[in-house]
């Protein structure tokens, strides 16, 4: 069955990880999702990399961390925060791609 | 039971918090009283310019009320990264608030000044020594990166807040600090544990963001215990869940089970998180793992140049069809009229079609009937900028692109003048790790008597 990570996650958002880094939140709405994105493994560097055009060498981690229900990608930021052809210093804008995307499972 | 209370009031001093959700702080009897004052978030400007990202007047409202009420309790007042990036014209700046705040309310206490500054020399011998390292994924340093640097600011551990406390100190204002600090030195000195007591000031730092709904401009209040900490809004409109607070600990870190910090990692594999009522969680099982050697994370940043920007909105389609030969035969434009000026950068930032992800946006059909376009040029001076960015505004204003049937003006301009000149810019030169030897010793703090 297909479900649109919209309806399935309760917070997705982005933010800088320092100056050098964005950081990816997804928290799922109940335990028994997250536990089914992450045993179809979900959420990987390759997703996240094919989403952004990245190099999957750019994507730092996905951590699953249980106690939030949240599975978390970090991506390397394409310049340092601030840097002149800068256009989100907080990186709090970065997350919308994800909002469309869709799991099986 | 034996315990330490702790009030954070805000997210970032001068965010401001309501006067009820702190008098109910107030009423459980805190230990010590203590808020973040700083975060790079906002961008290299802040540090290297020596200026800081919160406002003068929104700082002393709500450190006059802190300090007045620590005084009045005799319990500690404890301010870290002050003036938001923590160096020392943020330090001075702070200071000036609360000598301030004191002569108006005519209070008397001791104050213990820390500051975060590192000389530029010591650096310097360090990086000679290869005791300077990259926090991935920022890239090596150079000598000239330490050497341009405007300042530079190291972030102290617990260290110095526990010898300015048990030297007497009522007040503590310090520079760069490691977020947890101010909620934990207390309950370090009185012999709780340090995972626990840094895990809970990490989420105390930002108050009530860890509670639902969120807020960063409210209070928030932990309990530590010998082998647990609780955490608890003081606002009826808020509640702490195991999801808020756990939540909170993914956010803006790389991995939430591991911490790095000053000295050590706080490490979260075996946390837990329990529900003990509607508005407590109780938080049991953080690690604080010593690393060896010693380091701390510097950050600087360095002047590169000088900005004006320019903001227009279009509406005409074909125009917005057109944008990108029209972009380029703006710069193309712009390049050959000044033939002499290479040292310059001229962006655009599209905002419609990518000017809020850039390279990041995968979405490359512009959809939208208008665009906002702001012209950005950065260069050695200001008075090459103002050129270049008057140049780029003028130039496409009366720009002569394929399919044209609009020819007074292809730009609508917002304001009058158009262009802004923005002044200095700064990127971070330093985000890297030194090795050092002396936690408490390498910050210089004073003691004076205010």
């Amino acid at each position: 069955m297909k479900h649109k990570l919209i309806d399935i996650a309760k917070v997705i958002r982005s933010k800088n990880s320092g100056p050098y880094e964005i950081t990816f939140d997804i928290i799922l709405k109940d335990k028994e999702t997250f536990n089914a994105l992450v045993e179809h493994k979900c959420i990987n560097a390759e997703l996240i990399a094919s989403l952004y055009k990245i190099k999957v060498e750019d994507v730092i981690t996905i951590v699953e961390f249980v106690p939030a229900n949240a599975i978390k990608a970090t991506i390397i930021r394409p310049m340092c925060s601030g840097d002149i052809r800068e256009t989100d210093v907080y990186g709090a804008q970065q997350h919308a791609p994800l909002l469309d995307l869709e799991f099986d499972y | 039971m034996k315990c330490v209370k702790v009030l954070s009031t805000t997210a970032i001093l001068g965010y401001g918090f309501p006067m009820s959700s702190f008098e109910e702080g107030m009423k459980l009897k805190p230990d010590c009283i203590a808020v973040d004052a700083g975060s790079t978030d906002p961008g290299p400007y802040y540090l290297g310019a020596g200026v800081s990202f919160t406002d003068y007047f929104a700082v002393k409202r709500d450190l006059a009320i802190m300090i007045e009420a620590g005084i009045e309790h005799n319990i500690p007042v404890l301010v870290g990264s002050a003036g938001g990036s923590g160096a020392k014209p943020h330090l001075d700046w702070q200071l000036q608030i609360v000598y301030e705040i004191a002569k108006e309310h005519n209070l008397h206490f001791k104050m213990a000044v820390i500051e975060a500054d590192f000389d530029k020399e010591f650096v310097l011998k360090a990086f000679e020594e290869g005791k300077v390292k990259p926090l991935h994924p920022a890239p090596e340093c150079t000598r000239e990166d330490i050497l341009e640097s405007t300042r530079i600011v190291g972030q102290m551990g617990v260290e110095p807040f526990i010898k300015a406390l048990n030297d007497g100190a009522q007040v503590i204002i310090a520079g760069r600090s490691y977020d947890p600090n101010m909620f934990a030195a207390l309950p370090i000195i009185r012999g709780f544990d340090q995972g626990l007591a840094l895990h809970m000031g990490k989420i105390l730092e930002c108050a009530a963001i860890a509670s639902t709904p969120g807020s960063g401009s409210d209070c928030m209040f932990g309990t530590i215990y010998e082998d647990r900490f609780v955490l608890e809004t003081l606002n009826p409109a808020r509640k702490c869940t195991t999801l808020s607070v756990s939540a909170h600990t993914l956010y803006e870190k790389t991995n939430p089970y591991i911490l790095p910090g000053p000295g050590g990692t706080i490490d979260l594999h075996q946390t837990t998180f329990t529900q003990l009522n509607e508005n407590q969680v109780e938080v049991r099982g953080s690690k604080f793992i010593l690393s060896n050697p010693y380091t701390i994370k510097l950050e600087a940043a360095k002047c590169v140049g000088f900005r004006t920007v320019s903001i227009a909105g279009v509406r005409d389609p074909i125009f917005i069809r057109e944008i990108d030969s029209i972009l380029e035969g703006v710069t193309k434009r712009v390049k050959d009229n000044f033939k002499n000026l290479d040292n310059y950068h001229l962006n655009f930032k599209i905002y419609g079609k990518n000017g809020v992800m850039g390279d990041l946006e995968p979405v490359k059909e512009i959809t939208s009937h208008e665009l906002c376009i702001v012209i950005d040029a950065v260069a050695k001076t200001q008075d090459v900028a103002n050129t270049i960015c008057s140049f780029a505004r003028s130039t496409m204003l009366h720009y002569g692109y394929d399919g044209r049937i609009a020819t007074a003006g292809n730009l609508a301009f917002p304001y009058s003048p158009s262009d802004f000149k923005v002044g200095a810019v700064y990127n971070f030169s330093l985000y890297h790790l030194i090795e050092i030897t002396d936690p408490v010793g390498i910050f210089k703090q004073t003691m004076v008597n205010v």
